[in-house]
């Protein structure tokens, strides 16, 4: 890549496998349980994520030099509420439609750990370019996790994806359903994503050794 | 900047600056979008109060379109005929009754005063329409909707709307096929008005059976359903003296 140097690229790159945020970092895990039920709506996590991580990123980063290390993470907390309900104000009044859409998101957002974490451990200490792409390596991996959650489960408990269905009909019994196929309902409630990042974890490391810790 | 960032007083002037600015963008970003806001608001329960009478733009299996919000004053006026307040035993004539804050009036009640109730009556093809708006708890916050009655109180429609319920979840209330399974159901079981309750297991998930007062749950939003069911319980009990003086026995 010409447009970034390699170390910027990794800033991009390595939180999409080697240092995702959700299967090495363990950040961001709650909304991966409580929003996956549904494809779409891990969609909509995943874009919004993007845009308030690589914004606060780059806030928190041209800060970093004034703020007071002792009240550093309430002033954190306060510029992603900030930010988060300015976006949620305007499209209200300009777009209304997609902030109905988006308003269940903006609590998730305000506390998703991974926010809070990339501004702590890399915003603080890095400039707001840089911090910039971390924001959006990060919110890329975590998004990664989101989409390939949110298909297994929406497709093995409820047999759709993005709500259309694509196994056939589970309550007239066509397509896969007619021969005795039923949707999984453990997969629509939280604990199935839990397993389900679980299994991912599990095949990142078997097929990197390297993640493995020792103890 | 050579400043020492440790310093206390650093820290609580930083403080106090931060929150001034904050607070102000804050306060003037709210104050200058209010109006545009509210308009949307206003737009957005027409849309609602018709949608739960049928006047949608609804195309195929699944979509939930409302009249866009350009035409929908005008349809407003075309279809819901009069807009009555209950308070009480009287009952009063107000074309801004679909402005009353529900949340509003239930602490009223509280307080001792009287509720004020609204109620919308619609006219579509020469059947009338008695839409009732409801409010209440789903699992993490408000849930509300508009239920529209006909004369033997048996549900033509519903619309519910939720303020942040799970997405993929409970967030599923406003979902076509939930809302679509209430039509045809009676809020009356006998003289009683039981509503309708949001069942699990009521082996009736094409919901074929009409007069037992359920339709089929959501899978994993047992607790946003038990709000829809004591939502819809709740607000028609609200209105029972009235209904029995316009229901058809």
């Amino acid at each position: 890549m010409a447009l970034l140097s390699k170390k910027d690229a990794n800033l991009i790159l390595d939180p999409l496998a080697d240092n995702n945020p959700i299967t090495i970092q363990v950040l961001g895990i709650c909304s991966a349980l409580a929003i996956t039920a549904e494809l779409k709506a891990s969609v909509v996590m995943a874009i919004s994520v993007l845009f308030v991580l690589a914004m606060g990123n780059v806030v928190i980063s041209l800060m970093r030099n004034i703020i007071p290390s002792k009240i550093r993470i309430i002033v954190q907390l306060i510029v992603v509420a900030a930010l988060v309900i300015i976006v949620d104000q305007v499209l209200k009044a300009y777009a209304y439609e997609l902030s109905k859409t988006l308003s269940v998101f903006v609590g998730l957002i305000i506390t998703n750990c991974i926010i809070m974490g990339r501004f702590e451990a890399f915003a603080l200490a890095n400039g707001p370019w840089k911090s910039f792409l971390d924001g959006i390596g990060n919110s890329l991996g975590y998004g990664i996790i989101l989409i390939i959650v949110g298909f297994f489960r929406e497709l093995l408990g409820s047999g759709t994806l993005f709500g259309f269905p694509v196994l056939g009909n589970p309550i007239t019994k066509t397509g896969l359903y007619a021969t005795g196929y039923e949707n999984n309902g453990f997969m629509i409630i939280p604990p199935a994503a839990l397993i389900v990042v679980g299994i991912i974890i599990w095949i990142q490391r078997s097929r990197n050794r390297a993640l493995i810790e020792d103890n | 900047m050579a400043v020492n960032t440790d310093k206390n007083s650093y820290t609580v002037i930083f403080a106090a600056v931060m929150v001034v600015i904050v607070g102000t963008v804050l306060a003037f970003l709210a104050s200058s979008l209010s109006d545009k806001i509210e308009e949307n608001e206003r737009l957005e329960k027409q849309q609602n109060i018709l949608y739960a009478m049928g006047v949608n733009e609804n195309e195929g299996e699944g979509s939930v379109s409302f009249i866009p919000t350009d035409k929908v004053a005008g349809e407003f006026t075309k279809y819901i005929k009069e807009q009555l307040i209950i308070e009480g035993d009287k009952i009063t004539k107000d074309d801004q009754a679909y402005l009353i804050d529900l949340k509003r009036q239930a602490t009223a009640a509280k307080n001792g005063d009287v509720r004020k109730l609204p109620l919308f009556i619609g006219d579509k093809d020469g059947s009338k329409f008695y839409i009732i708006p409801m409010r209440g708890k789903g699992l993490w916050d408000a849930i509300w909707g508009f239920v529209a009655l006909n004369e033997q109180m048996v549900v033509q429609g519903v619309y519910f709307d939720h303020a942040g319920e799970t997405p993929g979840l409970g967030a599923n209330i406003k979902q076509r096929y939930f809302m679509d399974d209430f039509a045809g159901e009676s809020i009356l079981a006998g003289a009683q008005y039981l509503g309708i309750a949001v069942a699990k297991g009521n082996n009736d998930p094409l919901n074929k059976i009409k007069d037992d007062n359920e339709v089929d749950a959501l899978a994993g939003a047992t607790i946003t359903g038990n709000g829809v069911s004591d939502m819809i319980r709740e607000s028609v009990n609200l209105y029972k003296d009235y209904l029995e003086t316009i229901r058809v026995k």
